[in-house]
């Protein structure tokens, strides 16, 4: 699978994702891992750019070192071998809301440009068209993680102008409001940060909105304007991301991945 | 368990069968299939597989959780068409929290208080969903937060490690919120892989989550969590969570394995015979003991 010496691999959008996604932890500390993509993204993370990042897990569990990927968010290999095992009243209580994660990672169903996140429903909630998971721990990790990081392929359908709920807030309706209620409230949160998608990834800038920073190889900004519901920014110095490693991608093919869950 | 069920679940119930992904008594859900029970209230973070199964059975009217999914695979079906309103003679009521609300709810049941406070919820939907999760000004005029209200499940089943015949219980690996489900609870069911001597659970008491005291009924069931895992004992059935999604996508094929592998058989034992050795065989892991540590004696 390993790329011949000197030419670049072969890899999918998916991996572009995942890759980029990882490397955003780059220097952060402590992450509490949300359900789906998060999960490879941040257990990439810990074999490359951030060895010394401390996982947590919603089950109960901080500073997991899984030795092989986890099927889910709950699986017996981030127990064995983690500094600890809590119950969640501990884990949501001293560790999240005491304020002691850096980076809170979630996936989401809809995004809109302020970096609110529906996971909740398509539709109206009474009737809805699709019934989505729900918040789990999304909603208190959008409000007490120091930053949120978000992955999530774009779509028109997930990138929308209008979510059709709020599960998790992002910056409200803009920097100036979230700030206020921040403060009023006394979240220790400060929000959204990034966004890692299929196609780029995204900072926010000074008025809280999504702002295009980085594009993947291969990638657009006209496919990127085609994917997402609103006029979306663009940075000024609009970076390319470099593509993924060899080491980066035999990580995810034969270590963390080989099925191809994430990654099809 | 076909006793502890008939004596303890009764029509009308609010059910809590807890467990984060692990230690999820299965055999405890079939059970209550199998009896045939009806418009139960059921509690969980995450209603997981057995929750789809006991919907799809019938036994429920109410499903109240946080987090709705086949983990690690996709949606949960049989949930999902009763929500969506594909199976309008089967209506399912629904009240939805975060995990964190749920895991303050119980813990309020557990303490005898009115409510339980967190920080969350703010400039949310849910409130919206839900008008039982409410804003509440701090007494010390510090703010506002979010408050849920207690769940008092009239039953907790809790599968665990191992109990002593009297019910003390001890858990390794996710605790998830067993521990508040069961104090919360009215009647407390323990679920265990094997019973075990009362001095056992003296050597390493720092390992009980639930004592005896607050346990009405110790059922033993060997693989009693399949296909969720047990911690040390067995690892997730995967192929079975990914074998649910196209099972459960149709509702016939549904009440088919409802009718094989629950209606048909008549306990565990049968359950975990039909599954076969050589499937059992390999989900169980390697080998990763604790130290041990020294208590003392202080006499």
């Amino acid at each position: 699978m390993t790329a011949a010496e000197g030419v670049p691999a072969a890899f999918s959008k998916s991996e572009m994702m995942i890759v980029a996604a990882a490397r955003a932890l780059e220097g952060q500390r402590v992450c509490f891992v949300g359900v789906g993509l998060p999960n490879i993204a941040v257990n990439l993370a810990k074999r490359t750019v951030a060895p010394d990042l401390e996982l947590v897990y919603e089950a109960g569990v901080f500073g997991a070192r899984p030795a092989r990927l986890p099927l889910s968010i709950g699986d017996p290999t981030i127990v064995t071998g983690s500094t600890a095992v809590v119950s969640m009243l501990e884990l949501f209580g001293y560790y999240l809301q005491r304020g002691l994660i850096d980076v809170g990672f979630l996936g989401a169903a809809q995004i809109d440009r302020f970096g609110n996140i529906n996971t909740t429903v398509i539709g109206d909630y009474a009737h809805p068209k699709t019934r989505l998971p729900g918040s789990g721990g999304a909603c208190e990790i959008a409000i007490n993680a120091r930053q949120v990081f978000v992955i999530m392929r774009q779509s028109r359908r997930s990138f929308v102008e209008r979510i059709d709920f709020r599960t998790s807030p992002g910056n409200l309706g803009g920097a100036e409001q979230a700030e206020r209620i921040r403060r009023e409230g006394g979240w220790l949160g400060r929000g959204p940060s990034v966004v890692v998608t299929d196609l780029g990834r995204y900072d926010f800038d000074e008025t809280g909105e999504m702002r295009l920073v980085s594009l993947h190889p291969g990638a657009t900004v006209e496919a990127v304007r085609e994917t997402i519901g609103w006029e979306v920014k663009v940075a000024g110095d609009l970076a390319a991301t470099p593509a993924p490693t060899a080491d980066e991608l035999r990580l995810i093919r034969e270590e963390l991945d080989p099925e191809g869950v994430y990654t099809k | 368990m076909r006793d502890a069920v008939a004596g303890l679940v009764r029509d009308g119930d609010t059910v809590a069968i807890e467990g984060f992904t692990h230690l999820i008594s299965f055999a405890a859900g079939h059970e209550i299939i199998r009896q045939g029970r009806r418009d139960l209230t059921l509690c969980r973070l995450t209603p997981d597989l057995i929750y789809d199964q006991m919907i799809a059975g019938g036994v429920a009217r109410k499903l109240v959780f946080s987090w709705l999914g086949n983990p690690g695979v996709g949606g949960l079906n049989a949930i999902r068409r009763r929500i969506e309103g594909a199976i309008p003679d089967e209506p399912l009521e629904v009240e939805e929290y975060s995990h964190f609300g749920m895991v303050g709810r119980y813990t309020a049941g557990a303490m005898n208080l009115p409510f339980f406070p967190l920080r969350s919820y703010f400039e949310t939907d849910l409130p919206v969903a839900n008008p039982r999760i409410r804003p509440i000004d701090s007494p010390y005029g510090d703010g506002k937060v979010y408050a849920v209200p207690p769940l008092r499940p009239d039953v907790a089943i809790v599968h665990a490690q191992r109990a002593s015949a009297s019910g003390d219980t001890q858990v390794w690996g996710l605790l998830g919120c067993q521990k508040e489900a069961a104090f919360a609870a009215e009647r407390v069911i323990v679920v265990v892989e094997e019973v075990i001597e009362e001095t056992i659970i003296r050597a390493d008491p720092n390992r009980t989550i639930i004592p005896g005291l607050i346990v009405d009924a110790v059922v033993v069931e060997p693989w009693g969590a399949h296909p969720s895992y047990v911690q040390g004992a067995y690892d997730r059935d995967n192929r079975f969570y990914l074998d649910w999604d196209p099972i459960s996508r149709d509702e016939a094929a549904t009440h088919a394995w409802l009718r094989e592998w629950v209606y048909d058989l008549d306990g565990r034992a049968a359950y975990v015979e039909k599954l076969g050795a050589e499937r059992l065989a390999s989900l169980q892991p390697g080998s990763a003991p604790s130290g041990s540590v020294d208590y003392g004696a202080y006499r």
